[in-house]
């Protein structure tokens, strides 16, 4: 294998294909963003006997765009009471943290450019998963500022319920990962992704099944997809957080909805499905689950109906943190004693 | 190369202190508040530029996904004005004085050479190799098992604690 290439041996190869990547990854994130939202509808629509769009473009597979046009064009209103910096800043804080999380997935092996080896992703940090857990937590600000700068006592009670509910969710999560880096032993995703080669078999899945069916459940809640949507629950809080805000900077809240559910999808296949691992080529391998998982996540919103308040956190500080912990401790038992 | 990472350091260190200003010049707590994660995030940014992945990490956890989340939300509910701050001018004045007096004790004491010219078993190559979260655990769970299992009985008596102040009838 040639050397890895990096800025110190190739400055301007290593720049290009840097932007190359980040572009590449840009690109396919914001246009499965796009298209997310019409399979959304389609898929609900199916679900209920509708049809879904169908009136834009054949089948209609131009709605996303349309839609994007149409917020664009709205007028951007500010209310007159609202915190101005905090309500600029809110839609942005919550995508921004979405966005960035995407660097550390690996989306493939080693290819050859140039005489030097270039892996496909966009960083490989030694931390990664205590990077992507710093991010879920940053992706708070986002909801709880956009809540209490409207200053609308339905905006401000969403933000709460949100702030409450993601600190509560993001320990879980957090502490059912825990038991893949024990076995991995390694904090990169990449390393993750490399322990869980060879054979089906070996993807943490198997043998970290209630460390899967935890992370999915909490990642849905942190997220705050059906059945854990309170945040924004229509029927008590209008549209709660984002009830003030019209035009581009509603459609960056709805953006940051889906790229926060592709960055869970592409970390659940990463850490527990074998990440590139598969019968195709590494890109595609991660694609197929990562819209595997997505139809899953759109399949739970047709389906189930939204938690109450007191249930949500009963479930997450009386279920779904002991469970994580006991998980924690049957695997350090099992990888010292066996 | 070093200069880019030069110019990259005093970027940080510029929107580091632009921001820590901002903490105790905003008039709106939550503006303070939001200036101090900025802050906190710049931290984060020079701990991974002398090689402390970990730290950085958990600098941005701990501190901007925590701490500063629940003190932004206590924040909210009691919606406190700018008032508190106006009622205590003199301590303003006061807390500059002492931050001033600080600032020359610790340039005082880096001149002295006795901070800047140790040299630890652990640089840059040694964290490289074996990496920066595989030394701190191993110090923390050898060297330092003790310390770290009071902090943790002490944070158990802290939780306890809380615990009994929230229920009144426990």
């Amino acid at each position: 294998m040639p050397e890895m290439l990096s800025l110190s041996n190739d400055p301007i190869l290593f720049i290009s294909v840097m932007v190359a990547k980040i572009l590449a990854v840009f690109i396919v994130v914001i246009l499965i963003v796009a298209y997310a939202t019409y399979a959304e509808r389609k898929i609900i629509g199916r679900m209920q006997t509708r049809l879904g769009p169908t009136m834009t473009g054949p089948y209609g597979l131009l709605q996303p765009i349309a839609d994007g046009l149409k917020l664009f064009f709205k007028e951007d209103i500010v209310p007159a009471q609202s915190s101005k910096l905090a309500f600029v800043l809110a839609p942005m804080m919550i995508l921004v943290p979405a966005f960035i999380t995407v660097a550390v997935i690996p989306f493939g092996g080693d290819i050859v450019i140039g005489g030097f080896t270039v892996p496909l992703q966009i960083t490989d940090l030694n931390v990664g998963i205590l990077y992507v857990v710093a991010m879920a937590g940053l992706g708070v600000y986002g909801i709880v500022l956009a809540g209490w700068a409207s200053n609308n006592k339905y905006s401000l009670l969403g933000g709460v319920r949100s702030a409450a509910q993601m600190i509560s969710y993001e320990l879980a999560a957090g502490l059912s990962i825990i038991a893949i880096f024990m076995l991995s032993e390694t904090l990169s995703l990449r390393g993750i992704v490399e322990a869980q080669s060879g054979s089906v078999l070996n993807w943490y899945v198997f043998s970290q099944p209630l460390a899967f069916c935890l992370f999915v459940i909490t990642s849905l809640a942190e997220i705050n997809r059906t059945p854990f949507d309170l945040p924004e629950a229509e029927t008590e809080l209008v549209s709660g957080f984002c009830t003030e805000y019209s035009s581009m900077k509603y459609a960056l809240f709805f953006m940051a909805e889906y790229a926060n559910m592709i960055v869970v999808s592409a970390l659940t296949a990463t850490l527990f499905l074998g990440g590139t691992a598969g019968p195709f080529a590494g890109p595609i391998n991660i694609l197929l689950k990562v819209f595997a998982f997505m139809f899953v996540f759109i399949w739970i919103r047709a389906t189930f109906p939204r938690v109450r308040y007191d249930q949500l956190m009963f479930m997450g500080w009386k279920v779904f943190l002991p469970l994580a912990l006991l998980n924690i401790v049957i695997t350090g038992a099992v990888v010292v004693f066996l | 190369m070093e200069l880019l990472q030069l110019f990259f350091f005093y970027l940080v260190a510029f929107v580091a202190i632009l921001s820590g200003f901002c903490v105790i010049t905003c008039k709106n707590p939550i503006n303070s508040a939001i200036s101090l994660v900025m802050t906190f995030f710049c931290l984060a940014i020079f701990y991974v530029m002398l090689h402390a992945p970990f730290m950085a990490a958990v600098q941005i956890m701990v501190y901007a996904g925590a701490i500063m989340v629940l003190i932004i939300f206590v924040m909210m509910l009691l919606n406190q004005g700018s008032e508190v701050v106006s009622r205590y001018r003199h301590a303003v004045t006061g807390a500059f004085v002492a931050a001033g007096l600080m600032m020359v004790q610790v340039i005082i004491t880096i001149k002295q050479g006795d901070v800047s010219s140790t040299v630890g078993p652990i640089n840059s190559e040694v964290i490289e190799t074996v990496g920066h979260t595989e030394l701190i655990g191993q110090a923390m769970f050898t060297e330092f098992l003790l310390p770290f299992e009071l902090a943790s009985i002490l944070l158990l008596v802290a939780i306890v604690g809380a615990v009994v102040l929230a229920k009144r009838e426990v």
